[in-house]
Formats: C-alpha cells, structure tokens, sequence
C-alpha cells in the first residue's frame, strides 16, 4: 500500500481549489499514514508491546502574513473539504473564487535504502533485541541493579500536494533502542544511557551490536560509582568525537533557522558573509546524509533534502530555510520545512547537524590541554536563541590533568554562550563521528535529528559541578 | 464538538464487552478540540483550528500485557486496534501484579472543570485577546519587542471502561494567552515570557502577563557573570514549582518498586528540613492540575508525602501499589490515548511559611534570588540525586536585591537541597504546573560561574 492510493491526486487537486476558495494565496494538503511499534523492557520484564496508528491531513492556507491551519484524521472527501474550508476561513476572510490547481508528480528522492520493512518484521525479532539487551547490560557487574530498555519503529509515508502544483511522496522508516542502566555503589546509584537509530530498514541491527551498546552503558554506570563532584568554574573543555555534536545543534543551530531570524530572534541575524566562529569551523546541515537518525528524501513541505553549508572556515554562508521564510525573501527552500505531524504546521527545522573535520590527532588535543573536563557524552540540552546562552547535561565526563583523563565525574550542567563557543573552539580532530539519535524540540513539536563532530577543544566553558 | 462523552463512553463500553473469557480490557477513548492563535505585529501569523480523537486498548491475559492505540474511532479501526492489542500480548513478560484498576472505595470530590463561557467564546474575542496582550506587552517599556503574543484552548472528553466494572468520563476545558518578548539595549538581547491562565478568558490577568514579561527580558540588561561560590539562594516561585516537579520522581512508587528512587529505603525517616511539609492534592480547586479522577479512573486525592521533613508515602498507581503491598493513591496518570498510565504527582504544594520574598531577602547578607532555570532535565539526575541547573537572577547583598547577573550554574544534590532548606515564604503562586510555586531559601548551595 502506497500514500498515492489513500488520496488520489484528483482529490487533492479539488481540495486545493476549496482550500483557495476565499481568497488565499497559497494552499498546500499534507497526508501522512504511519504505523509504528514500541516495546518496553524494564526490570527484567517485557512490560508491554506497543501498536499505533496515525493517519489524518493537515491542510493550510496562506493569505498575506496569515496561515490557516486545520487537520483532520478523515481523509475521505468530505473530511478534506471541512479541512480545508476551516484553513480557508482562519486565513482569511475574503472571497477569492474558483482556483484551479494542476498537479504534477516529482521524482521521488530516497536517501536512505530500505532492505527489511520494519512493519515486515516480526514482534518477536523485535523483542528479542531487548532480551539481549538485558542480560548483556547485566552480566556486566554485580553492581548493576536496573536496566530498562526500548525498542520503538515506524513506517511512514507522507503526500504533498500544493497550489503552485507540487505533489510530492516519500516514506520514511526508522527504528531505534535506547537502553537506561542503573548501578548501585556506596556512594549511591549512578547511571548509564546509550542509544542507536538510523532511517535504514530492520537491516541496522545486523551492522549494529545491541548487546555491546548495553554493556556501553553499564559501562557507564560502573565508571560513575567511584566519580567525584564535577568542578565548579571555568576551564578548557575536550569533547569526544560522535558526543558534542547536538552542542552545535542547540548552540548555533538554531539560531540559523530563518524563521527566528526574521523575527530578530537570533544572534546570528545580518552576519551572513562576516566571520562568526574560529576559522576552524565548518558546519553543514545535511537531510541526504544516507541512513542518519535526520535524513529525509524530501521535507515536509514536499521540497528534497539538501546538504547545506552553515558556516564555512569560520563565515558564516547561509541560514535554514522552509517555504514561507523563502517566499518572504524571494529564494529557494532548502529542504529543512518540517513538521512532527499531519496535527503540525511545518517550520524552519535542521535535520542531520556537524561540524567537518580538521587535522589534530585526537590524542594530541588531550597531551596539549594540561587542565580541564573531557566530556564523553553529553546529555540534553537547552539554548536561548535570542542571546546564544546554553546549558547541557554531562552525562560521561572526566577530570583531565597533566594532559591526561584522569577521575570520572559525577553529572552536572555545562554552560556557556554559542557565538563565544564557536570563536573558542582552538583544537580540531581528524576523527569525525555521528552521535545518538535525537529528538528536536522547538515549539512544542519534536522532529528526529542527528548530530556529529570530530574530537574539539573548547578553551573555555563553565562547569556547573560543586567541587572547587 | 460532536457527540460528546456518551458517544465515547459508548464506544469504551462495547470494547469491553468484546472481552474474552480470561482476558483483562481496559479502553479510553477520548476527544480534544483545540484553538491556536499566534499574533504578530498586529496581525494574525497563524490561526489552527483542530480536533483530535482516539483509543487506547489494554488487554492482560495471564499476567501478560499488550496495547495498542490509533488515531481515529471508526468501527472498524477500534476493532483493529483491539485485535492489535490482543496481538501484542504474547509478547510481554508475564507479570504477577499486572492488572486493571478496581473501584477502591474512595469517592470522587466534584470539581468544576468545564466552563460554558469558555465554550461559548467568539473566534473573533480569541483573536482580540492575544492582539490586546501584544500591545499592553508593547507599551510597558520602549525597549520591548513582541516575538509573539499567543491564544490557545482546548477542550478535552474523555472516557474509560474496564472489564474491572470501572465507567467514568471526564470533561474539562481551558485557556492561556502567552507572551514572548526581547529587550534590546545597545548590542544586548535578553528575552522573557509572561502568562495568564484560565478555565475560561474571563479570569486573565492580561496587564500582569504584559508587564511580567516586560521585567523578565528588562531585569536581565547589563547583567554579569557572577564568581563561582558557595551562597545561599532564593527560588522565586515558578522556579520552586520547576524544583518539586523534580523532587516529584523521587517520589513515584514505581521508580521506588524498580529500586530506581534515591528514597527507595527511607520511609518513616527525615529525609528534609523539619519546616518542609510536601503534599500532593488535586481535590485542591485551586490546583491548576485539579481533576475528579487519575488515570486508571479512580478517585483523586489528598496524599501528604513528607511530613514535618519525615517521608510518609510515595504515590501510586494500581500496579505499583500491588507491587509493594499498598494500595493506588490514585496517582495514576495518563498522557493521552497513545500510552497505558504511568505513576506521578498530580498537584503537589509545599506547606507554605508565614513571611513574604522581601523578608526571607531581608535576612540574607550574601546570596542570589534565582528567578529563571534552564537544563532542569539535562542537569539534575533524579536517581544518583546530582542537581545543577543553568541560571539568572539578582545578587542578594546585606539583606537587599542589587544588580542582575546571568550565565552561572547552582548545583547541590537533592538530599542535600531538602535538608538545606532554611525557610518557606507565604507567596503561594498557583502555576500551570503540576506543582504550586512558592518562594523557598535554600543554603550552601554551590554558584559555578567566572
């Protein structure tokens, strides 16, 4: 079954026409048909195995700086219709008469290749991967008191359709674990997280050890039992490779999103062609980057995804952009139009996030940094885009001396500010990695995305621990 | 909306009846319609007008539990979602305390949680709300910018049946207005936000929202960057909601019966201060998070946590409670109809103390009145108990607030940050939140910043 045979194109072309009806200048239907499963495991036990079901339209409608929105989870013609007059009446209030719309079918534009449909796949295969999860992260020590683990897919293909005659489908798969361990010490319970995800089928997890990934975790935990309060005050920051790279996400990320920019939101507005970070620095944002937590073969708004060039050797080149920032300032989109669902308006949204490489030994980074906090993993986080503050959550991190990683460290905050970070990046690797899956935030929708960096040098970062 | 809670009690009513001998069903079925409106400039950038609905179907059979859920409530679509849940049961482990929640005994305190009013408000008002929020928000200071001024409600029905003989629906509805502001001065940006909140537009305060918004970008311009110390600080109210929200997990009696709460072992001993008295209580009408029932439809009610800074009790769900031997404390919560309910404070509220902000100040020489967090969920561990969180606020010196300062951490443990707690204001603030905000002095805590 295919999204083109829920809604037939002739359909939409009507829909379209009643969507314009009172006078919009742009309307566009969005239809998304998603399955998906979850599995918990937790204290020993599958707790539960989870099947869900979305389905529905979300259709607007654009007159002048307004946006009309409506969704609705019947997607006969009737359904459709009551949508789209909804979108029409919160656009506007005008009338605008009868709008013909041609549709014409794009190319379909795949980045990541499917072998195995998760939807194809057993539960029991799925269920399996936690099993093993379980019993590797806990025959990793005696210490290990808790694992939790889930498993969660889905297969979902979305249809694009609008007035300026777009129709445009893809289908997006994806699956993930994420494995939580606790261990117990004398100074208490300490705890371990990883994660793995990609846009491949059920395939990834040939290529993927799940059991290592727990004993990664436990790992984790049983390092934290003897850690130390984290320092408190400023100091040189190294950052593993594959562990930082949602740091650039949040720190800068966002802030080259158009629609923040428009809005005087960023501290990147009307620095475009000026030097903005250590000559150092390029970053790219990347939906075609094939099989990552973000890759997409065409964005939300049916427009493909881009490898886009943020900043180049430190200048910054260009923003991120959606359909309706583009239209104001009369360019081309550039693949990043995303939404979490039918339910959403899509908006300015990074995909796949990094920084390239640069030409340090990684381990000569840590020989040339006498003092400071190496940061194996880090947590979530969080920036204000407005002044490029942020903090995140060390969840693997290490007291370095004499060049060397000493202690482990109990979790803290990190803190600083993203243009500062960006200048202050004085040491790059040669070792380039992907990080976990994320989950983006950004006005309450979330949309799945990856990040990635070589191993860098911060000269200067506060570290929210309570030692001195 | 179309139907109302009889239609959705209808459909929960014929899940159940499909039961099979030996099998556990529990259905919810539930419908919200929502308005969302965001102004700028003046103008209407979006309005979003939408419903959504849907089911959640549990069935245990053997101790083995499966679910399902889809998005739409069609016949065929809700049999297909049972079948689907029925499906998943082979595959969970089985469990000798899974199991549906049954009638306790305990009866339901009415609440008023449905407004006509509300109900019966033009779009047209709607939009003329959020528009009189931007320009109150706009003429409180020339250094102010709207980022946004935002409308929204929602109305919620909702219904649950279990093959347990539990029947109850549920109908309430709300409304926010919301805004984000910028101040600017020279090369500087610092941003704020302010909010009213109602069970219907009749009870917004929208020249408080304006004017908080304007003094949380404003009181932030010039600050500095504090010397990393230890301090005593004080939470303003909405920060100290943020805090027992945190405080809350450590509280779950499921974290507890999976050995994942850092209190797992201590109830009947002083786990806080002797002034803290933590109690979660959603009969409260004045709660924002107030409700008739958790969400396994049992009765809401009082539950007193921590008293006198002694641990009492954790709160419960029907699973957890049998887990440990108790019963539910009709803590059970429920996201929706995408998930089975989980274990969670419903309305918690710290005993307030008898002086206001200005005098638990007056007493301090040297501290910080901390009056925004960031990094609550990245930098507090809730089971190893590690607490440090991003902050901005005012330098407290001899007793007085002085300068603004910003881009610091405070960090502490949890233990440590309860028993540290020296004093507890009046200025109870009933926040959108599942917990009440109170301001609340805390010593030796550790401020990382230059």
């Amino acid at each position: 079954m295919s999204v083109q045979d829920v809604v037939e194109p002739d359909l939409l072309e009507r829909v379209l026409g009643a969507a314009m009806r009172t006078g919009g200048e742009f309307a566009e239907v969005f239809i998304e048909d998603k399955r998906s499963t979850m599995a918990g495991l937790d204290d020993g036990r599958i707790e539960q195995v989870t099947s869900g079901r979305d389905r529905g339209a979300g259709i607007r409608v654009i007159k002048g700086d307004t946006t009309g929105f409506a969704h609705t989870a019947d997607l006969s013609e009737a359904g459709l219709r009551a949508a789209a007059e909804a979108a029409a009446a919160a656009a506007s209030q005008g009338t605008g008469g009868a709008n013909v719309v041609a549709l014409t079918r794009q190319p379909e534009h795949r980045v990541s290749p499917v072998e195995r449909y998760n939807d194809e796949v057993s539960k029991t295969e799925k269920v399996a991967l936690l099993q093993r999860i379980d019993d590797a992260a806990r025959s990793s020590g005696a210490a290990i008191v808790q694992v939790s683990a889930g498993y969660g897919d889905a297969r979902k293909r979305i249809m694009i359709a609008n007035t300026h005659g777009l129709l445009a489908t893809d289908e997006q798969v994806r699956q993930n674990v994420r494995i939580s361990v606790v261990a117990n010490g004398d100074a208490g319970m300490q705890t371990g997280f990883q994660s793995a995800g990609h846009t491949f089928g059920f395939e990834m997890f040939d290529k993927i050890d799940v059991e290592e990934l727990a004993r990664d975790a436990a790992r984790q935990a049983l390092v934290k039992l003897t850690a130390r309060p984290a320092p408190s005050g400023t100091m040189p920051v190294v950052i593993k490779r594959g562990s930082g790279g949602v740091l650039f996400h949040e720190a800068c990320g966002h802030g080259l999103e158009a629609d923040l920019i428009a809005k005087g939101g960023s501290v990147f507005r009307g620095k475009t062609g000026e030097l903005v970070a250590s000559p150092l620095v390029t970053l790219v944002d990347d939906g075609t980057m094939s099989g990552e937590w973000g890759a997409i073969g065409i964005d939300d708004e049916g427009h493909p995804s881009q490898y886009n060039v943020l900043i180049e050797d430190g200048v910054l080149t260009d923003y991120m952009w959606d359909y309706l920032r583009a239209r104001k300032e009369g360019r081309e989109q550039s693949g990043n139009g995303r939404r979490q669902s039918y339910m959403h308006l899509p908006m300015v949204r990074m995909t796949n996030t990094f920084v390239l490489d640069g030409n340090e030994d990684p381990d000569d980074i840590l020989r040339n940094t006498e003092h400071g906090v190496f940061i194996a993993q880090l947590g979530g986080g969080q920036v204000n885009t407005a002044t490029g503050d942020f903090v995140f959550g060390m969840t693997e991190a290490y007291l370095i001396e004499d060049g060397e990683i000493t202690e482990p460290l109990r979790d803290g905050n990190l803190l600083g500010n993203g243009p500062q970070v960006l200048r202050d990046i004085d040491l790059l690797g040669n070792d380039f990695a992907m990080g976990n899956p994320g989950t983006c935030g950004k006005d309450g929708q979330g949309v799945p995305v990856g990040d990635g960096q070589p191993t860098l040098r911060v000269k200067a970062l506060t570290i929210g621990g309570t030692a001195a | 909306m179309s139907g109302g809670v009889d239609e959705l009690q209808a459909i929960a009513d014929r899940v159940v009846a499909m039961a099979q001998p030996g099998e556990h069903v529990e259905a919810f079925v539930s419908r919200d319609a929502e308005t969302d409106v965001r102004i700028y400039e003046g103008e209407v950038e979006h309005f979003v007008a939408a419903q959504t609905e849907g089911v959640g179907i549990r069935v245990i059979r053997d101790g083995r539990t499966g679910f399902a859920y889809a998005g739409v409530l069609d016949e065929s679509a809700v049999a297909e979602v049972l079948a689907e849940a029925r499906d998943n049961v082979q595959f969970g482990t089985p469990d000798e305390w899974a199991g549906l929640a049954e009638f306790d005994g305990v009866d339901v305190i009415e609440q008023e949680l449905w407004s006509d009013a509300l109900a019966d408000y033009s779009t047209d008002r709607k939009i003329e709300l959020a528009k009189e929020l931007e320009r109150l928000t706009l003429a409180t200071d020339p250094r102010i910018r709207v980022d946004d001024a935002n409308y929204a409600d929602v109305a919620s029905e909702s219904a649950v049946a279990t093959t347990t003989g539990i029947r109850r629906t549920g109908r309430e509805n709300g409304c926010y207005v919301v805004v984000s502001t910028m101040a600017d001065d020279a090369d500087e940006t610092q941003t704020g936000f302010g909010f009213s909140v109602g069970r219907s537009p009749d009870e917004f305060d929208l020249a408080k929202a304006a004017q908080e918004a304007s003094d949380r970008a404003t009181r932030l311009l010039g600050a500095t960057k504090p010397k990393t110390k230890r301090t005593t600080v004080v939470l303003d109210p909405y920060i100290t909601a943020s805090f027992l929200g945190v405080i809350s997990s450590t509280l779950n009696g499921e974290s507890v019966a999976k050995g994942r709460s850092l209190f797992k072992d201590r109830l009947g001993e002083g786990v806080a201060n002797s002034i803290v008295t933590l109690v979660d209580d959603p009969t409260n009408p004045k709660a924002y998070t107030a409700t008739e029932l958790d969400g396994e439809g049992l009765a809401a009610r009082r539950n007193v946590l921590i008293d006198g800074g002694v641990l009492q009790q954790f709160v419960h769900s029907s699973y957890s409670a049998r887990r440990v031997g108790t019963r539910s404390t009709g803590n059970a919560i429920r996201g929706g109809f995408k998930g089975t309910p989980g274990v969670g404070c419903l309305a918690l509220q710290l005993l307030p103390g008898t002086r206001d902000q200005q005098a638990l100040i007056a007493d301090i020489d040297d501290g910080v009145l901390v009056q925004s967090v960031s990094g609550l969920h990245s930098g507090v561990n809730a089971i190893s108990g590690d607490f440090s969180v991003g902050a901005s606020g005012l330098q407290i010196t001899k007793g007085q607030v002085a300068g603004p300062i910003r881009e610091f951490t405070i960090a502490s443990t949890l233990q440590r940050m309860l028993h540290d707690v020296v004093e507890i204001g009046n200025d109870v603030d009933w926040l959108p939140m599942r917990a009440a905000g109170v301001s609340l002095v805390i010593r030796d805590v550790t401020l990382s910043g230059a």
